[in-house]
């Protein structure tokens, strides 16, 4: 299904926006993370160089403990690194101060969680409208653009059902949903289909794909099945803390979006 | 995020935990029905003392035997200060004391009295026909006691109208009926008309009334030792408002002058007006207004450290909801804001239940008590809203901070 591309191409397929080959999405550079325990040091990230350009959908995979997730943290501007140089979207986030990198994950990032991690008691459409509510939107806007991301993800129906109403795979569309809210440049998923069985992460699978074909969202996730990870236009093999390897693949078929459909987007693009 | 959307926010979140945040609720809800139910009662007694004092007229004067401040006023005038029957006569000389218009001695005390099987604690006042001009009270039926009834010593009795409805059926005729007062037999000579109010609290209507003689002689037996007639107290009216001062003046000078005070000794009585029995009760009101406002403060903070307790519980059961706030790019601020409104929410909804449980109960309360009800002031009100909203804001701030803190990737991660 994928031929493996060199490192020389240009990974980016979006013409648009930016303009291709600007910078990238992600641009890390000798990331290392180090966690201290008492007097015991924990050295989670030793020096990863990763870039990651615009429309690409990248799987990370690697045994457990080898510094996946610490990763993502990093790259979705939860946490900051100890020493390397980090830049989303051409801007250097390392410097940056809590309240700022809480206003990059509001605007750049959607999270998609192994947990799913919905509020409680809260229905599908408020859970989706979340991030909308610290973006400043007002209430019409928020509710408009929460129901057409519940009719991206197939649930029109579910809008006004609670977290335990809904099955595992509905609960994670409706935080797919909630990612897709802040039309974010990046979705960073830890394990999204973790907590599902083999045809639910199937679906899950092909929701991400399309979104990443059709809407042009760069997605970055971690998995530990190679299946999943034949999903991706590229997959990235972690091991104690540092890139073992970087394979890219392309797909036979141009799935690269058009501006045509980026204009089809349900809403504008800020 | 506006402060709209922030309560917004805080309120689906305490609408998502019904029991909680009722839980929580609970220690606001006591104290402060506690406040509102205990200031209302005590309003309810200041506004009866008014009400019973102003309806005596404002241009009465009273004239005690002893000092004000050597106890209550039943020990007074034992050593120091006796006044007497002969006093009285002295106040009503108009020569002496031109802007007294009439004078009523008084002699008070308790008895049982006693009528075909029914029977009942009443005060006491002996008094003469000079009452009724002093204190404006009128016989319904029959009439009142007379010069004659006082000179003769007569075994007569006017009943207050409670004490009519006690001893007799409403049908009956009481002129002329023989009631015990003490196992002494008086005879019926008039029922008083009602009035409801007395000095110091006291029902006019739970009161007989008695020549002053006759009380002296027969029920309590209180002479000087030269002889004369004791009272307890002497109410002088007074001609108009603007005399009261010339008037207590007047009395002061004469009562010196007969009680022999040499020119720097202490005055041995105490000529009060309305003004100043008003302003010793209303001592006595902000001394019991400070306790109240005492435990007001106490069951307050109580309630605030259950509101804190509760939230910094919610902080951590809440930690997930938290960190994913963050991570969707909520800021310190907006997490801070949302527990505080939380906090303050709880208070207030918790703060007007209790005033209505409060308010309530207090009326309730004082709906069995006759000519006395509890009365809930604005004022109150507002200072319960205003103090539960402190309260929530003072101690939800440890809790607010503590969850704007929260790293979200260890919220998110925490179990
Ligand atoms: N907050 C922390 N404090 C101390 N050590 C940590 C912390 N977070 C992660 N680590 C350590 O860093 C290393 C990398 O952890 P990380 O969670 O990134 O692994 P992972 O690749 O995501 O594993 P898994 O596949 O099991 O999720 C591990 O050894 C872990 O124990
Ligand atoms: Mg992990």
């Amino acid at each position: 299904m994928f031929k493996r591309f060199s490192d020389s191409d240009n990974p980016s397929p979006n013409g648009s926006d930016p303009p291709a080959g600007a910078h990238p999405v992600i641009e890390a550079l000798e990331l290392t993370k180090v966690y201290t325990m008492g007097d015991m040091q924990v050295h989670a990230l030793r020096g990863v160089d990763l870039t990651i350009g615009f429309g690409e959908m990248v799987a990370v995979m690697g045994p457990s403990g080898s510094g996946k997730s610490t990763l993502m943290n990093i790259i979705g501007c939860l946490d900051v690194p100890t020493t390397g140089l980090y830049r989303l979207d051409g801007a250097d986030v390392g410097i940056l101060d809590d309240n700022s990198l809480a206003e990059i994950r509001s605007l750049k990032i959607g999270f998609v969680f192994q947990s799913f991690n919905l509020l409680p008691r809260t229905t599908a459409q408020a859970n989706v409208e979340l991030p909308l509510l610290y973006a400043g939107i007002s209430g019409r806007d928020r509710h408009q653009r929460a129901a057409q991301a519940l009719h991206l993800v197939g649930l029109d129906d579910r809008r006004d059902h609670k977290p335990n109403e809904l099955s595992g795979g509905q609960q994670q569309r409706v935080a797919i949903a909630r990612a897709l809210i802040n039309q974010p440049k990046l979705i960073l998923a830890d394990e999204p289909t973790g907590n599902l069985d083999t045809k639910t992460s199937d679906e899950i699978m092909d929701l991400l794909q399309r979104l990443n074909r059709e809407q042009g969202i760069t997605i970055v996730f971690v998995t530990h099945d190679p299946e999943i990870a034949e999903y991706c236009s590229r997959v990235i093999h972690f091991r104690d803390g540092r890139i073992e390897r970087d394979e890219r693949a392309s797909p036979e078929i141009d799935s690269a979006p058009s501006s045509q459909v980026l204009e089809s987007l349900p809403f504008d693009r800020p | 995020m506006n402060l709209f959307e922030s309560t917004r926010v805080a309120m689906l979140a305490l609408a998502a935990n019904k029991l909680r945040s009722a839980l929580t609720m609970l220690g606001i809800i006591i104290g402060v029905s506690a406040v509102i139910a205990l200031m209302s009662i005590g309003r309810g007694v200041e506004k009866f003392f008014v009400d019973q004092f102003t309806s005596l007229g404002t241009n009465l004067l009273y004239v005690f035997p002893g000092q004000l401040s050597e106890g209550p006023p039943s020990e007074r005038g034992r050593e120091r200060g006796v006044l007497t029957l002969a006093d009285s006569h002295a106040i009503n000389n108009p020569l002496r004391v031109p802007d007294v218009i009439a004078v009523a001695p008084q002699v008070s005390g308790n008895a049982l009295i006693a009528r075909a099987g029914n029977d009942m604690d009443v005060s006491v006042s002996g008094v003469t026909a000079s009452y009724q001009d002093a204190l404006s009270g009128e016989a319904a039926i029959g009439s009142f006691i007379t010069d004659a009834d006082v000179e003769e010593r007569s075994r007569v009795v006017v009943i207050g109208s409670d004490v009519f409805g006690r001893l007799f059926e409403p049908y009956e005729d009481p002129i002329d009926q023989t009631i015990r007062v003490n196992n002494i037999l008086f005879r019926v000579i008039g029922v008083m008309e009602e009035r409801g109010a007395g000095v110091g609290g006291a029902n006019l209507d739970e009161m007989i009334f008695i020549p002053l003689t006759t009380v002296q002689d027969r029920l309590f037996r209180l002479r000087t030792v030269s002889g004369e007639y004791q009272v307890s107290l002497i109410y002088a009216s007074v001609i108009s408002e603007d005399r009261m001062e010339a008037a207590q003046q007047q009395i002061t000078d004469l009562l010196r002058e007969r009680h022999n005070i040499a020119f720097r000794g202490e005055d041995d009585f105490v000529v009060i007006n309305q003004s100043d029995l008003l302003a010793i009760f209303g001592d006595i009101l902000s001394a019991m207004t400070l306790f109240l406002s005492a435990i007001a403060f106490i069951s307050l903070v109580v309630g605030g450290i259950g509101i804190m307790n509760i939230m910094l519980v919610s902080v951590t059961e809440r930690t997930r909801e938290i960190g994913l706030r963050k991570a969707v790019g909520a800021k310190r601020r907006n997490v801070l804001s949302q527990f505080l409104i939380e906090a303050v929410t709880l208070a207030l909804i918790g703060g007007l239940l209790g005033i209505v449980l409060g308010a309530g109960g207090a009326v309730a309360a004082t709906s069995f008590v006759d000519n006395f009800s509890a009365v809930v002031g604005l004022d109150a009100i507002a200072i319960a809203i205003l103090f539960s909203m402190a309260v929530g804001l003072f101690f939800g701030i440890y809790p607010a901070y503590r969850a704007s803190r929260l790293n979200p990737i260890d919220a998110l991660r925490y179990e």
